[in-house]
């Protein structure tokens, strides 16, 4: 009748730190394996280790909804952290919709397969760094989030920069591919994959900027 | 036991029911209405731990209590009772943070003024500053335990998860302590004026353990403050704990331990007992209020916060209950001592 849960409170806490630590773990291999996959297309095309690379981020995918579902129970069926608990499903659906938008990239280069001629492949690498680099930087926000909360706002910023850099290296890519030679129906598929990488960072940044107000929240 | 006894104590229960329903929510409020513990489990831990303060802890707040007027017959200590309880609710209608200690004292002086008994000013005096006190008190140690609890945040870097455990436990353990605290200073409120003429015999078990008259009276009147956890706090629960205090759940824990020290502080032999041994000024024993106690520590919090959640209205309303409260109860003590005397024709003092 009445339950004293101290034992199985402390085991399912640490069962959830360990989960959501896996969900951050995932979305920032995604990333690293993202980069991957554009050097490998532009440097091959499409291979047998592009497919194999593509159906790990799938994979990967399919594991950070399972832990999104299963964090989601647990919060809601054992009230778990009911002042923050909206705050973080909310963070980790979000953060879902990043690892969903890489896939969706993988996808768009193995159907549609884009053209990226020599001089426009370096920009390119160097876009999906940035973006890389500024879910990474979202990665540390949100540890520090869970854990050191006086770190937020650097990781943040960081954040913010590399969104910044990405918008710039946007741009100038553009330029150059609508300044090319290239046909419009050419000219406008590249922009397609260019703007759609780029979105991964703007998604980033409305993130830590959310993570910002949470913690603010948090304060006591 | 004779039929017209019950009937009096029924007064001191009613009290105890209303304490319990009304004063658990200061306790477990935050925790419950912010669903950070289970109402079961609080309105147990609750219940469990006022009955053990009140007997264990009690009898320091009673002592004073009896000082400021030996009520020595059961119809004038039902009279105060009933005109405490009547007070309580009336002043509860307009929405005031009230004590049903203040509500005691006045009756009590009512009873005196009635029967011609003299008051020891010296004892309602120092009742009277620990009313301000309290709340001051409760406030500085809010403060205290804020700045302390922000630096361990501040360095602990605990996952929010975990703190959010540890905020349970915290809440759970400081709402025992509370609980135990109500008991020991507020008994005296329910039972006090039912002492001097207690209708229960010391029961001696084998030679070893004996069970005071006066204990007796406590446990009863324990029992009371748990059926009112139990039957009717819920409600009050979850109103403390969604309207009336916006706090975060360590914040939460800060009110409950601050509330609990301060009322733990003001009932407590040893300390006072320590103090004076120290050549300290003894804590005087005294039976406090604890929303008071509650809207002290919040307003400690609000002050350390720059004001953003100090709720003056409610201080000024704590003000205008210290002079307001004890003088309606008085007054009802005394329209009800006189109905009883000349309509009922019971005998309120000897």
């Amino acid at each position: 009748m009445f339950s004293f849960k101290t034992k199985s409170l402390f085991g399912q806490t640490k069962q959830l730190e360990k989960e959501i630590d896996q969900f951050v773990d995932i979305l920032s291999e995604v990333g690293l394996l993202f980069k991957s996959i554009v050097l490998a297309y532009l440097n091959s095309g499409i291979t047998d280790k592009f497919d194999e690379m593509v159906k790990q981020v799938s994979e990967m995918e399919s594991r950070a909804d399972k832990i999104t579902k299963e964090v989601e129970r647990t919060l809601y069926e054992e009230t778990l952290i009911p002042d923050a608990r909206s705050d973080v499903l909310r963070l980790l659906e979000h953060l879902d919709e990043i690892i969903g938008m890489y896939q969706g990239n993988c996808y768009h280069f193995s159907i549609q397969k884009p053209d990226f001629p020599k001089e426009f492949q370096d920009d390119l690498i160097k876009l999906s760094e940035t973006v890389v680099s500024c879910v990474e930087s979202l990665c540390l926000t949100v540890r520090s989030f869970f854990r050191d909360i006086k770190s937020v706002r650097d990781h943040a910023h960081k954040v913010t920069f590399y969104e910044k850099e990405s918008d710039k290296q946007f741009s100038s890519l553009a330029r150059k591919i609508f300044d090319s030679e290239l046909t419009l129906d050419k000219k406008m598929h590249l922009r397609y994959f260019v703007e759609k990488i780029d979105r991964i960072c703007d998604q980033a940044e409305d993130i830590a900027d959310e993570i910002q107000i949470y913690a603010i929240k948090r304060s006591i | 036991m004779d039929l017209t006894i019950i009937i009096f104590l029924l007064g001191g229960l009613f009290l105890g029911w209303s304490l319990g329903a009304n004063d658990a929510a200061n306790v477990f409020g935050t925790a419950v209405g912010t669903r950070m513990v289970q109402f079961k489990t609080a309105a147990l831990v609750c219940s469990v731990f006022v009955i053990l303060g009140a007997i264990i802890s009690g009898a320091g707040t009673t002592e004073t209590l009896g000082k400021l007027g030996a009520i020595n017959a059961l119809p004038g200590a039902f009279a105060a009772c009933v005109a405490a309880g009547l007070s309580v609710y009336i002043m509860t209608k307009f929405g005031l943070p009230v004590s049903t200690t203040q509500a005691i004292v006045g009756a009590i002086v009512g009873w005196n003024i009635y029967t011609g008994s003299s008051i020891n000013i010296k004892i309602l005096f120092t009742i009277l500053s620990t009313w301000v006190l309290c709340p001051v008190i409760a406030a500085l140690i809010a403060m205290l335990f804020f700045v302390l609890t922000k630096q361990i945040l501040r360095k602990s870097n605990w996952h929010l998860l975990r703190l959010d455990a540890y905020t349970r436990t915290a809440l759970l353990l400081a709402g025992a302590f509370g609980a135990y605290s109500l008991g020991a200073n507020n008994i005296a409120n329910v039972m006090g004026v039912f002492v001097p003429i207690s209708p229960f015999t010391d029961i001696h078990l084998m030679n070893v353990f004996t069970f005071s008259s006066k204990e007796q009276l406590f446990l009863l009147g324990g029992i009371a403050i748990a059926v009112g956890v139990f039957t009717y706090s819920k409600k009050v629960m979850f109103t403390v704990g969604n309207d009336l205090l916006k706090l975060s759940p360590p914040a939460a824990f800060i009110v409950v331990i601050a509330h609990s020290i301060v009322l733990f502080l003001f009932a407590s032999q040893g300390i006072s007992n320590f103090l004076h041994s120290i050549n300290l000024p003894a804590i005087p024993l005294v039976p406090v209020s604890s929303s008071q106690a509650v809207v002290g520590a919040v307003i400690g919090i609000g002050i350390l916060k720059r004001g953003k959640e100090v709720q003056w209205d409610i201080a000024g309303k704590i003000a205008i209950g210290w002079f307001l409260l004890p003088v309606i109860a008085a007054l009802i003590s005394l329209v009800i001592l006189f109905v009883l005397q000349n309509i009922f024709n019971q005998a309120v003092s000897f």
